[in-house]
């Protein structure tokens, strides 16, 4: 599974990175989490709020933190 | 009625503060909604806690308390209106109606209005930018919406009436509106594509977002719950900086003494709007938060419009802010937008200053 986190480095993304790999330790998943800030790529995904969750090329949330159960939820 | 904000004696003959802080008030006639938050605050200050009415620590709890649960309460209820709203008016959808119709000019009060309605991150201002110009909208209209968006918000339509009354809320955004969207066609006017750093534009946005549910419409109940849901997770996210934001301003009641600030703040020069403009430029707050401060400035005299000339340049523009659109702007077309912006506020405050 990969899992990219569309963000240029604020406070929301960073959380939203931590919540991300806190979810995946707990499922146990085999999941490989990239911080995506070039914005060629981000803007590549249509993406327009951040900041985003994306798994195996599918913008699965945008402009949202999650928590880590919502993240649990998206990723199982 | 027992007067419990400010000193004994200090604020009965004060006839511009108890204008100002009780303009809520009035507007609601004899009927104050908040007055059990506040006779809770006055129970707990003065009777559970035992501080003395009148010291610089009565006032200060007394503000506290009042204001985190008068505050606390408002963002509740409009956060789960913005949610609703939100809900109906994705991202998405906003940028495919100012593309899809040719509004005939009106686009720009359009894109003022979206902008209203649409939470502003700095962070999410560029994927915004690129995907407004993306989707063919002219520059001028995806101005109008950066400038409006973090200028008028809930917090101004909706936390300014309890706070500053009715004729502030109204005068302050529909000069913020007015601003944005002459803001927005001055930009267009000046043909300044060419600073937008053009790579950008070329990158093809791929399929739809698939956000949350996945297009699963919601039944009623659910709906219910969920916007309650969304509006709590923005509450609970906003609530640490409101109450920073109360606790300045608690202190500020409280502590300041206000021949200090009406030796050197209270009078409406014509420098002092330029010189809080340029003190607030630079920082970054969270508007919540900055609203109670506001509210105990403008308690020791400050002048309105002095106070929400200060507190509009600490939201609408900050460093931070500048070096995320310098990726994807040329320096001309940055310096251009927060002159606009600077200057609408700093308009925003010469009027507000004239009529309050």
């Amino acid at each position: 599974m990969k899992i990219e986190i569309l963000g240029m480095g604020c406070a929301k993304c960073k959380q939203l990175a931590a919540n991300t790999e806190a979810a995946v330790k707990e499922l146990h998943l085999q999941a490989a989490i990239d911080k995506v800030d070039d914005i060629g790529k981000i803007t590549g995904y249509g993406v327009m709020m951040v900041p985003a969750l994306v798994v195996d090329g599918k913008v699965l949330s945008a402009g949202k933190v999650l928590n880590k159960e919502e993240i649990k939820k998206l990723i199982k | 009625m027992q007067e419990s904000h400010g000193r004994a004696g200090e604020c009965e003959g004060d006839p511009y503060r108890r204008r100002v802080l009780h303009r809520g008030k009035e507007v609601r006639g004899n009927m104050d909604i908040f007055k059990p938050i506040q006779l809770f605050a006055d129970l707990i200050t003065y009777k559970l806690l035992r501080i003395l009415q009148g010291s610089y620590w009565g006032d200060t709890v007394n503000f506290f308390i009042y204001d985190t649960i008068k505050i606390g309460l408002l963002l509740v209820v409009i956060n789960y209106l913005m949610a609703v709203i939100r809900y109906y008016f994705p991202m998405e959808k906003v940028r495919d109606i100012l593309v899809k119709r040719r509004w005939f000019g009106l686009d720009y009060l359009f894109a003022a209005l979206l902008g209203i309605i649409t939470p502003f991150c700095s962070c999410s201002s560029i994927p915004l930018f690129i995907g407004f110009l993306g989707a063919g909208i002219p520059l001028g209209v995806t101005f109008a919406f950066l400038i409006c968006s973090p200028l008028v918000n809930e917090a101004s339509l909706y936390l300014f009436p309890a706070m500053f009354g009715i004729k502030a809320t109204i005068l302050y955004n529909l000069i913020g509106i007015s601003v944005s969207i002459a803001g927005g066609m001055l930009i267009q006017r000046l043909h300044l594509e060419k600073y937008v750093k053009a790579e950008l534009l070329k990158v093809k946005t791929r399929a739809q977002a698939q956000v949350e549910n996945g297009g699963v419409p919601l039944s009623f109940r659910r709906k219910a719950g969920y916007f309650w849901k969304e509006g709590m997770c923005i509450t609970r996210q906003i609530f640490p900086y409101m109450v920073l934001g109360v606790g300045i301003g608690a202190l500020i009641h409280g502590f300041v003494p206000k021949n200090l600030v009406e030796q050197y703040f209270a009078v409406k020069t014509w420098w002092s709007i330029p010189l809080v403009t340029l003190l607030g430029a630079p920082l970054y707050a969270n508007s919540v938060s900055v609203i109670p401060i506001m509210e105990a400035m403008v308690g020791k005299g400050v002048p309105l419009g002095t106070a929400l000339t200060f507190m509009t340049a600490i939201v609408t523009i900050s460093i931070p802010e500048a070096l995320i659109l310098k990726k994807v702007m040329k320096w001309e077309l940055l310096a251009i937008f927060f002159g606009i912006t600077i200057s609408g506020i700093m308009l925003m405050g010469y009027i507000l200053n004239a009529v309050f």
